[in-house]
């Protein structure tokens, strides 16, 4: 195959998978904390928008990204105050967070629909950039991109080897006997969840300023709830959600590839599929990949955190 | 910590009752600054957004017609959640609800109604049913979590309904717009009052409210249910089958989201577009919460949210301002609603007084 396809193939797969990477590994560390916020979904949308408008006004996609991830957190503070301090219940809480950011991202957004901007840079290195096919991929990409693969590396690294991370986990686990021994569970699970949203709202800054350098209503269209479904495929292990996001990112620019070319070459047959069925790729892939996972429960039951969506309060 | 919660060891009935009209209030006032951090006068958008939807003559009958989707859906998702059954792709099932309704409006166009008019019905409760079937299936047989499951197949449900009115059911005098012909007569859901639009659907929401009701109350399903949801521990030791449940509520759930989708596209839209629902399926979840997952509360709820669809579509008329302020306004009272029902269980109390020699 010719060697350029191959690299634009590799190039437009990583794309695909960035931003359901930061937003897996941004839940991963939420979840391992005992919260499940599902409101993956509203946090990019809101973290995508926020990006778009910063980027726009300040003419700088750095502070757009900044401006995303400190939308992202401000979302995820009202789950967190919500869940945490009010102990309300965290499926529902989830789910108003993701109605309220598809809300709020529609309103801030309606006057930016058509504008486009100059997004992130991409990396540009003298010579080691332009080295053929290692160079764009691997010298060649923008910050975010970097950015996904460390922090997989770091979460891996902090929640194995780290004290804090053995904190966390013990938290999400057992919040009974963390709060024993006399750790904070509610500042941990208010770290971990802004840290979550931090994540989302950089996912949604990818969409944004990287994916496409422009803002469409609802533009996230599912990777959030797909992100959420990545945590559960890699059984909260960041090195599979690695494996995870770039197996959907594959999928995902397979659907939009064969769209594109409008039928599929399959053994010398060419077979025309109307375009909405290959759209559905990506979410029937997710469900399948969630009952291969699932059906082994007691996998899910040693990997799972103990408390996950569990309240937590005092006594006394 | 100036406050802090103190459990009161058993649940309040007065604030379950006050959780909801705190939560309204307290969306009220938000609302007001969030119009004014627009640009726009706060109390005369409350009054667009709230007050003058209902003050025209067709707009205490539109409420209802908004409201019957939003009644069906939530009652069949208040059962489920009773359960922790948590069906959040009703959205889809609505969908399904009306493409297999359409697809015997379309087939059959010269049935008589009093045929037609049953089958449709029945179809769209089996659509729904259909596609709840699925995360039933998956959840019971495979552990899969039916919140993602449900979720991803609205997705798909939607993309179904683009392709069926953009290619095989496309209307071929529709000038290349994505619909389907126009229902014929017979296919059309009766109006009840002459001169509104309140269709059989409105009368099928009430008559499913109460019937929810009597089922939740009075029978063993009913107590079953809750026992689920409340106390799952002793709902296995009770021998109570976990996934006859998920069955019931996920069945219960897609078929009366399938039956809303159904009268939406008979009673209301009377073909089928890409934009047969303006999010009843996840705006029914609000409608369950707010109506405390009881099917005569999620009457209340769905005039309430309904007013709220009402609203938006009159500030984007007369505020000109974007539909999506429908959305944050149904965010807002859940976050709200959800804040102030820590309030049933515990009680908020001032700062602990100093013990002298420590706790």
């Amino acid at each position: 195959m010719d060697q350029a396809i191959v690299v634009s193939f590799i190039l437009s797969v990583m794309t695909a998978s960035t931003p359901l990477l930061l937003a897996a590994t941004g839940e991963l560390v939420t979840e391992k904390s005992g919260v499940l916020n599902l409101g993956v979904e509203g946090m990019m949308l809101v973290g995508a928008v926020v990006g778009f408008a910063a980027t726009l006004h300040t003419g700088s996609g750095l502070l757009g990204v900044v401006f995303a991830m400190l939308a992202g957190m401000a979302m995820a503070l009202i789950f967190a105050v919500l869940t945490l301090t009010f102990l309300a219940n965290q499926v529902a809480t989830g789910l108003a967070l993701t109605i309220f950011g598809t809300g709020l991202s529609a309103l801030v957004g309606s006057s930016y629909v058509g504008t486009a901007v100059q997004g992130i840079p991409k990396l540009q290195i003298p010579v080691l950039s332009d080295v053929p096919f290692v160079g764009p991929i691997v010298f060649g990409q923008d910050g975010l991109v970097y950015l996904s693969l460390a922090a997989v590396v770091a979460i891996a690294w902090f929640l194995r080897r780290s004290h804090r991370g053995l904190v966390l986990r013990a938290v999400g686990d057992s919040h009974d006997a963390a709060h024993a021994i006399g750790y904070p569970v509610i500042l941990i699970r208010y770290l971990a969840t802004l840290f979550g949203g931090g994540m989302c709202g950089l996912a949604g800054a990818y969409m944004s300023l990287a994916y496409s350098t422009s803002w469409a209503e609802n533009m996230t269209a599912g990777r959030g709830w797909i992100a959420l479904a990545l945590v559960v495929f890699a059984t909260w292990r960041p090195v599979w959600l690695l494996v995870g996001a770039y197996l959907f990112g594959g999928i995902m620019y397979g659907s939009l590839a064969i769209q594109a070319a409008g039928a599929i070459d399959l053994f010398g047959y060419r077979l025309v599929v109307p375009s909405q069925f290959v759209s559905a790729l990506p979410y029937i892939a997710t469900i399948a990949v969630l009952v291969v996972i699932s059906r082994d429960r007691v996998k899910i039951r040693l990997n799972a955190p103990a408390c996950l969506g569990r309240p937590f309060h005092a006594a006394g | 910590m100036l406050l802090r919660l103190e459990p009161r060891g058993q649940r309040s009935r007065l604030w379950s009752y006050a959780s909801p009209l705190l939560a309204l209030a307290l969306t009220v006032v938000t609302s007001a600054v969030i119009f004014s951090v627009l640009g726009k006068d706060p109390l005369e958008s409350l009054y667009v957004f709230l007050i003058s939807p209902l003050t025209s003559a067709t707009g205490l009958p539109e409420l209802f017609v908004k409201a019957a989707p939003l009644i069906l859906i939530g009652v069949g998702l208040s059962l489920g959640f009773r359960a922790n059954v948590w069906n959040i792709g009703a959205e889809g099932q609505y969908t399904l609800g009306a493409i297999f309704a359409a697809g015997l409006a379309l087939r059959y166009p010269d049935a008589p109604a009093i045929v037609l008019m049953p089958a449709m019905i029945a179809l769209g409760v089996l659509g729904g049913m259909t596609w709840a079937a699925i995360p039933a299936y998956l959840r019971v047989r495979w552990n899969a979590n039916e919140i993602l499951t449900s979720l991803m197949l609205t997705y798909v449900a939607q993309l179904l309904l683009i392709y069926l009115v953009t290619g095989p059911w496309r209307d071929p005098e529709g000038y290349g717009f994505p619909q389907t012909a126009l229902f014929s007569e017979s296919a059309t859901s009766p109006v009840l009052v002459a001169g509104t639009r309140v269709h059989l659907g409105v009368l099928a929401a009430f008559i499913v409210a109460i019937a929810g009701w009597v089922v939740l109350t009075r029978s063993v399903i009913g107590f079953q249910l809750r026992v689920l949801g409340q106390a799952p521990r002793a709902a296995r030791f009770a021998g109570f089958s976990q996934d006859k449940l998920i069955w019931l509520s996920l069945m219960v759930g897609g078929g009366l989201a399938g039956l809303a989708g159904m009268f939406e596209v008979s009673g209301t839209v009377n073909q089928l577009t890409p934009q047969i629902s303006p999010g009843y399926g996840f705006t029914a979840i609000i409608v369950a919460f707010l109506g405390r997952l009881h099917p005569i509360g999620v009457i209340f709820g769905g005039l309430i949210l309904a007013l709220s669809y009402l609203g938006g579509e009159a500030a984007q008329i007369d505020l000109g301002m974007p539909n999506a302020v429908t959305g944050i306004f149904q965010g807002v009272l859940l976050f709200f609603l959800l804040a102030c029902d820590v309030l049933i269980l515990y009680r908020l109390r001032g700062p602990r007084p100093a013990v002298a020699g420590g706790a």
